[in-house]
């Protein structure tokens, strides 16, 4: 078979698994930023006891290596927990959780390094301290952060990969099953690598341009 | 019964670690004053300003607005807080909202106020500081003395009783200092009731209806600015009168 017929037969297949890794990723960066988030609030603002729960979540996420958590995951504590979850739902799961913790200690440096007259200020007008994270602290250090975060997205574009390791019908697995369905390796890799390079990009692009709708004239970082 | 003061302190002490910052003050302000305080630098004066509104809390003694107790009061202090405004040597304008948005921000989240009316009420404290053709202007985009006239429209859009200056034109230059001090006489005048943390003998000697000389976290002596300044009786009070002077 040349390439070009396999790449007819094979090619919606392989273009199907970017809907399931873009999904993947998505899932992942909302469930990083909804759970980073209010870890890094506590990490700042939170009691002890808050700021050592916020610590140890994100020492553990960190300190393992993606496919230890996969597999502890998919095959340990959701089913002790007696959690069915398909291959696709734990491996978004996992990217999040692993997202959340790097998130927040984005998060918890850009809401440190605005400057604590800010907060006063918002006091001093009323406010309640949450009320002025809120409407002040938040706004800014968003802002602040989104060339930090915008690491994030080709972060976990690649490493979504290792969901192969479970099955998850991504790129890289179908990749590799029509790989071994036509021998053919070369090409396919490429058509792969070459999907991910673009995905990449176009995502990058996206938050350039979110970057660009939110910038403030002397404040935070300009888009590259 | 209201009592004839809208502020009063009474007998505040503070300590950081064990440097006492603020040894036992007590005064009263009524309506209208406009109290400034002057001193060596690290004397207090600024903590006893943060002492008021809480935003420093006193170890011991008693703030009273108009009668309400504002120490230990807990979670309601931001009431008080909307009561008792404050401007800083630094502004600290909200780097992320432009000039009116700075100004609208607090009666719209912490007064409820309509966004139209509070845009409204916004633009005419921009025009009393004669900064409404800089409403749509970010913080960045604004000379000292511009930020320092908007944060002075902030602090008026929440009809405060009392206005506490933190040092508001240290960070300045003379030219720019000027026209700040235009805008706090022209409220000293309209009746606003202030405390000053400065060290503009001019300002104190036009406006103020009481200066107070305040050192090692005490008040050594208080009065009128003539008698403050021309006469006083105390050696630290003159000494420093005539450090001042010599500028």
């Amino acid at each position: 078979m040349d390439i070009l017929t396999i790449l007819a037969q094979w090619g919606p297949y392989l273009l199907g698994g970017i809907v399931v890794t873009v999904g993947l990723v998505a899932s992942a960066l909302v469930i990083g930023f909804v759970l980073g988030l209010p870890i890094a609030l506590g990490q700042v603002y939170g009691s002890r006891i808050l700021r050592t729960i916020a610590a140890v979540y994100v020492w553990f996420f960190r300190g393992l290596p993606i496919l230890v958590l996969l597999f502890l995951f998919y095959f340990g504590i959701f089913p002790v927990l007696g959690l069915d979850f398909p291959a696709f739902v734990v491996g978004a799961v996992v990217l999040g959780l692993r997202g959340a913790a790097y998130q927040s200690q984005i998060f918890r440096g850009s809401i440190q390094s605005i400057a604590e007259g800010q907060m006063t200020a918002a006091l001093s007008l009323g406010m309640t301290p949450w009320m002025a994270v809120k409407t002040v602290i938040l706004p800014q250090a968003l802002r602040i952060s989104l060339p930090g975060w915008s690491n994030e997205y080709p972060e976990i574009l690649t490493d979504s990969a290792v969901c192969y390791a479970i099955g998850v019908m991504e790129l890289l697995t179908r990749t590799s099953q029509i790989v071994s369905q036509t021998y053919v390796t070369m090409p396919i890799y490429i058509a792969c690598a070459g999907i991910f390079i673009l995905l990449n990009y176009a995502g990058m692009q996206v938050i350039y341009k979110v970057e660009e709708k939110f910038a403030i004239p002397g404040f935070g970082v300009k888009a590259g | 019964m209201t009592s004839e003061y809208i502020l009063r302190i009474v007998d505040l002490h503070k300590n950081f670690g064990d440097r006492e910052v603020l040894h036992g003050i007590s005064f009263n302000v009524k309506k209208g004053e406009t109290i400034v305080f002057i001193g060596p630098s690290g004397t207090g004066k600024s903590t006893l300003l943060r002492c008021i509104n809480q935003l420093t809390e006193p170890d011991k003694g008693h703030v009273f607005i108009d009668d309400d107790e504002v120490t230990g009061c807990g979670y309601r202090i931001s009431e008080y807080r909307q009561r008792i405004g404050m401007v800083f040597q630094n502004f600290n304008l909200f780097d992320h909202l432009t000039a009116v948005q700075n100004v609208e921000i607090a009666p719209i989240r912490v007064r409820k106020m309509k966004p139209a009316e509070a845009r409204k009420k916004a633009m005419e404290e921009l025009r009393r500081v004669g900064m409404q053709d800089w409403a749509d202007h970010y913080p960045s985009e604004l000379s000292g003395g511009q930020a320092q006239r908007v944060s002075i429209a902030r602090s008026l859009a929440m009809d405060p009783e009392v206005i506490l200056f933190d040092e508001p034109t240290s960070a300045l230059d003379p030219e720019l200092t000027r026209e700040v001090l235009e805008v706090m006489k022209d409220l000293a005048r309209s009746g606003m009731t202030m405390l000053v943390v400065t060290h503009e003998m001019g300002f104190a000697r036009s406006v103020a209806t009481e200066v107070v000389f305040m050192e090692g976290g005490q008040i050594v002596e208080q009065g009128p600015p003539a008698e403050i300044m021309k006469n006083p009786k105390h050696p630290r009070t003159r000494e420093f009168i005539g450090k001042i002077a010599e500028h």
